[in-house]
């Protein structure tokens, strides 16, 4: 189309420079406006991608025996624990209290929230001081060493 | 140099011969001569469309898994992923709105009459094209929305008797909305359609060069009671660039939606997860919609719903063969004129309702 | 000791007799047991036949009968009332027939725990359930009055109901979680009845505007306390003012830990202060607020400290600190909302808010060292993570006047050329 629109561009010389330069600086403009754009859209960006219904919680050696950490979960926190014997279990990790952000205490060995003192077992059940309720469960799944967790599914 | 290159295309593909339609080719000038533009308009949405759509599958994936994050992908984190998409549904929204004023315009000015019944046959297919790119698009950011939407959208298909529940299945590609209905209408939506629409415009458009502009009837009594009121307007440059123009507009309105009201993506589809209240199509659905809900579910002695079908059906079918149904000569022209208008205020009326109705 | 002997013959010949009774009853149901072949029929009772008919409290009617626990154990009216259940006659309710009828409310908790202080008996039903009642009982403020000879305070029928005796955890039995406090209110919110007493009766009102009312009604939190949380049930009593934190603590563990090691630990002791109750009160415990901080009216510290002394200035501290904080996360909060709104991607910002959230949650705790330099830690952390949600807020705001800018640079070209293009068809046509 911008072809087309200069093609006729040839009468009479006199205005005509100001109106092809007029021209020719809106086309260009505008062009350049519709392809940065595009140009810089189709240059992978750098960040990894976001996956809320399973995420990466971590890897494989990354967590000791014993020991917890907080993974994003989508928009929410989600706690990762291994535990003494090796197993990882995967919790929301907002407690059902005051939605502070719990931590795993391996003196312990329970899921602890440094607000209130609010404790929970590793399969979630709230078992000592405020919380009302237990916290959700996710499914974990180790898949060459990464690990996933992801909601339960239909229940 | 230009010259050059001309000379070399004309001894190898003819230049001279496809430029050449485009020098003959005119637009008649008139009052109504605005309404020429929206055919373009929505061409030009069209291909909006088309090049947005490509550069969105550079990164959408279509599983029921991935789906939602990878629009959420594009839309923070892609470097005007979020233009790219707010432009693409922006554009499909106008174009729906575009081709139906079209529609209406060529409706009223009366442009479907002989000989130029199969134009308008071609561009009611077109529209209904489009409609399946609006219901197959929705589906694709895998939202809470668009999940019931189509659910309830291909559930009223089940309606019809002995061919609803296997086209229902074809439609879903399974008894549930499912993984398998966003593969589906992935493939519909970005290759069966594109394929047929661009196939059809190609026919649209040709079948207009082959018959010209129509004139409306009352200009055209005009122009022969009175020869020396004729005016015409050459396609190419005149009314090329006044299209321009309006594609121009176009696309600033676009660019400003985009940034203005970034199109929302709203939270992922959880099938298992009840129907959130207030359910509803895209809004030129709505007033489809609406009728089917108003009708009472028992009409005499066949079931509501599937009386409402029927009856959306055999109208498209009408509609779409509006041009021999009018009669010769005309005849019934100003009973078209008269069902238009009653179109126009049913749907702007249901549409309104669906709206405001709880 | 002689009047303890004394009272105590009788009740060991009631737990006698109803053990023998039990006894009896098991070897009638285990011989029932034993011969299948005879439909078990049903247990005839005469008392219910003529009670059912009657009004006011003599009525209980099948429905009640079967709801309550004991008959559905097959313990039936003699066990507590004697008489002849099968007689049909008032021979039923005959001396001869060991009827004794209506049991003296002074003799009604010694006649619950004929059984339910009778390990090895109540172990055939529940071996799960206490046995202490009665000892409980004794050292409650409801059992003094009652052995000094007051029996108008309650007994063990007046909050389990004498004949629809429910478990507990019965949703429909009055000492549930959600009925109790009107079960202690019954009493204890009558102004004619406690006046002899010389008590208050605002318990009821004041708890039904607390947190713990709310938690318990409105958050559905079954572990929300009621009155015999604090009190005690079978027990019950005051707990006491040296005792208080230790009755709080068993929930809120910080607070009572905090308190322990602050400086109002030794001066309330000295002056009588009873711990939490002082500042949050005892049954209208409402929802605490950063207000009653500081020296504002609605100040508990000003009830103590005055304006110029070295509390007071730790409390308005405490109080600008978590002032500071709350506002901080205000800000970032309706910076971030504003994002959203505009279409900007602020989750991850928002995910670090709750952070931010949990610190001042943790600061309003840790209020109880009584002291700034306790809460200092929680408020800059909390103050450093709304100030990185805050900067977050302003990238995204930065973000979306870039993008504005952008479109306006577009349009303006794109009018550039649209104006182009109308001089361009103006030139065209004039030739």
């Amino acid at each position: 189309m911008n072809v087309a629109a200069r093609e006729p561009a040839e009468p009479r010389p006199g205005r005509r420079t100001f109106l092809q330069m007029l021209l020719g600086a809106g086309l260009l403009g505008s062009l350049a406006s519709f392809f940065y754009p595009v140009l810089r859209y189709m240059i992978p960006p750098a960040s990894a991608e976001l996956n809320s219904d399973e995420v990466v919680a971590g890897k494989i050696g990354e967590l000791k025996l014993n020991s917890g950490k907080i993974f994003r979960f989508g928009s929410r926190p989600g706690i990762i624990v291994r535990n003494a014997v090796g197993e990882y279990k995967a919790l929301s990790a907002t407690c059902t209290h005051l939605d502070c952000i719990v931590q795993y205490r391996g003196d312990l060995r329970r899921i602890w929230c440094a607000c209130h003192n609010g404790m929970y077992d590793l399969s979630g059940r709230n078992i000592s001081g405020p919380p009302p309720r237990p916290l959700e469960a996710y499914d974990v799944n180790v898949r060459g060493d990464e690990i996933f967790v992801s909601r339960h599914k239909g229940s | 140099m230009i010259s050059r290159v001309r000379a070399w295309l004309e001894e190898r593909i003819g230049l001279s011969q496809i430029t050449g339609f485009l020098s003959h080719k005119t637009v008649p000038v008139h009052r109504y001569s605005y309404w020429y533009f929206l055919g373009g308009i929505t061409l030009f949405l069209f291909m909006v469309q088309v090049g947005t759509g490509m550069l969105l599958l550079l990164y959408y994936r279509p599983t029921s898994n991935e789906a939602f994050e990878s629009v959420q992908y594009i839309v923070t984190q892609v470097r005007f992923g979020w233009l790219v998409r707010s432009i693409h549904s922006w554009s499909a929204n106008l174009m729906v709105a575009t081709a139906m004023a079209h529609m209406f315009s060529v409706l009223f000015l009366g442009a479907y009459r002989k000989p130029r019944e199969l134009t308008w046959v071609s561009g009611m297919v077109l529209l209904f094209l489009i409609l399946g790119f609006g219901f197959s698009g929705y589906l694709l950011p895998w939202n809470t929305l668009a999940y019931f939407a189509t659910k309830v959208g291909t559930d009223m298909v089940k309606q019809l008797p002995v061919i609803g529940h296997p086209i229902m299945v074809f439609l879903r590609g399974g008894e549930e909305v499912s993984g398998a209905t966003l593969t589906r209408f992935f493939g519909f939506h970005v290759a069966l359609l594109p394929g047929i629409t661009t196939l059809l415009i190609g026919v649209h458009l040709a079948f207009i060069q082959r018959q010209g502009m129509s004139v409306p009837r009352r200009i055209d009594a005009e122009w022969t009671a009175d020869p020396s009121k004729r005016r015409e307007m050459r396609f190419f440059p005149n009314f090329f660039l006044r299209e321009a123009i309006a594609w121009y507009i176009g696309l600033a309105v676009l660019g400003a939606l985009a940034a203005f009201f970034p199109w929302e993506l709203g939270s992922k589809a959880d099938p298992f997860a009840p129907a959130p209240a207030g359910i509803k199509p895209e809004w030129y659905f709505l007033s489809v919609f609406q009728t089917l809900k108003l009708i009472p579910p028992r009409l005499w002695k066949i079931d509501g719903e599937l009386a409402g079908i029927f009856i959306f059906g055999a109208l498209a079918a009408i509609w779409t063969l509006l041009p021999f149904l009018e009669g010769e000569a005309g005849k019934r022209r100003r009973l078209v004129t008269v069902v238009g208008i009653l179109a126009i205020v049913f749907i702007a009326g249901m549409t309104l309702y669906a709206y405001y109705a709880k | 000791m002689r009047t303890t002997r004394n009272n105590l013959s009788p009740r060991v010949a009631g737990a006698l007799r109803a053990a023998a009774f039990a006894v009896l009853l098991c070897a009638a149901s285990a011989w029932a047991q034993e011969k299948p072949a005879a439909p078990p029929p049903a247990k005839k009772n005469s008392c219910v036949e003529c009670h059912s008919v009657l009004d006011g409290p003599l009525q209980v009617t099948p429905e009640m009968a079967a709801q309550d626990i004991h008959a559905s154990k097959g313990i039936d009216c003699a066990a507590c009332h004697g008489g002849d259940p099968t007689a049909d006659d008032d021979s039923a309710m005959s001396k001869a027939k060991g009827f004794k009828g209506k049991p003296k409310r002074s003799d009604i908790p010694q006649l619950c725990a004929s059984c339910h202080s009778n390990g090895e008996y109540m172990r055939k039903y529940n071996p799960s359930l206490r046995t202490d009642q009665l000892a409980q009982y004794r050292t409650s403020v409801h059992g003094k009055k009652l052995k000094a000879g007051d029996d108008k305070v309650a007994v063990c029928s007046d909050c389990h109901t004498p004949h629809t005796i429910l478990p507990a955890n019965d949703p429909r039995s009055k000492v549930n979680a959600l009925n109790v406090v009107s079960t202690c209110g019954s009493c204890h919110a009558d102004a004619a009845r406690m006046k002899p007493y010389g008590i208050p009766t605002d318990q009821v009102a004041g708890y039904n505007v607390s947190v713990h009312h709310e938690a318990l009604t409105v958050r559905g939190d079954m572990s929300a306390p009621t009155c015999v949380t604090c009190h005690g049930n079978h027990g019950a009593a005051p707990p006491g003012l040296s005792s208080v934190e230790n009755v709080c603590a068993n929930c809120h563990v910080f607070q009572g830990q905090l308190f322990d090691g602050s400086p109002h630990k030794q001066p309330f002791a000295a002056a009588g202060l009873p711990g939490c109750v002082t500042c949050h009160s005892n049954h209208k415990i409402v929802r605490p607020s950063d207000a009653m901080l500081g020296s504002g009216p609605q100040s508990v510290c000003s009830n103590c400290h005055t304006g110029d002394d070295a509390g007071m200035k730790q409390a308005i501290a405490m109080k600008s600190g978590l002032e500071r904080l709350h506002q901080k996360i205000d800000q970032a909060d309706e910076l971030l909302e504003r994002a959203e709104r505009s279409g900007m991607e602020v989750s991850q910002a928002k995910l670090v808010q709750a952070q931010a959230r949990a610190a001042l949650t943790k600061a309003r705790v840790s209020v109880h060292s009584f002291g700034a330099a306790g809460m200092k830690a929680d408020i800059e952390s909390g103050l450093k993570l709304a100030e990185d949600d805050l900067h977050a807020g302003e990238q995204a705001m930065a973000e979306r006047d870039y993008r504005r800018k952008g479109l306006g640079i577009a349009v303006v070209l794109i009018l550039l050329t649209i104006a182009g293009l109308f001089l361009f068809i103006r030139q065209l046509e004039r030739r």
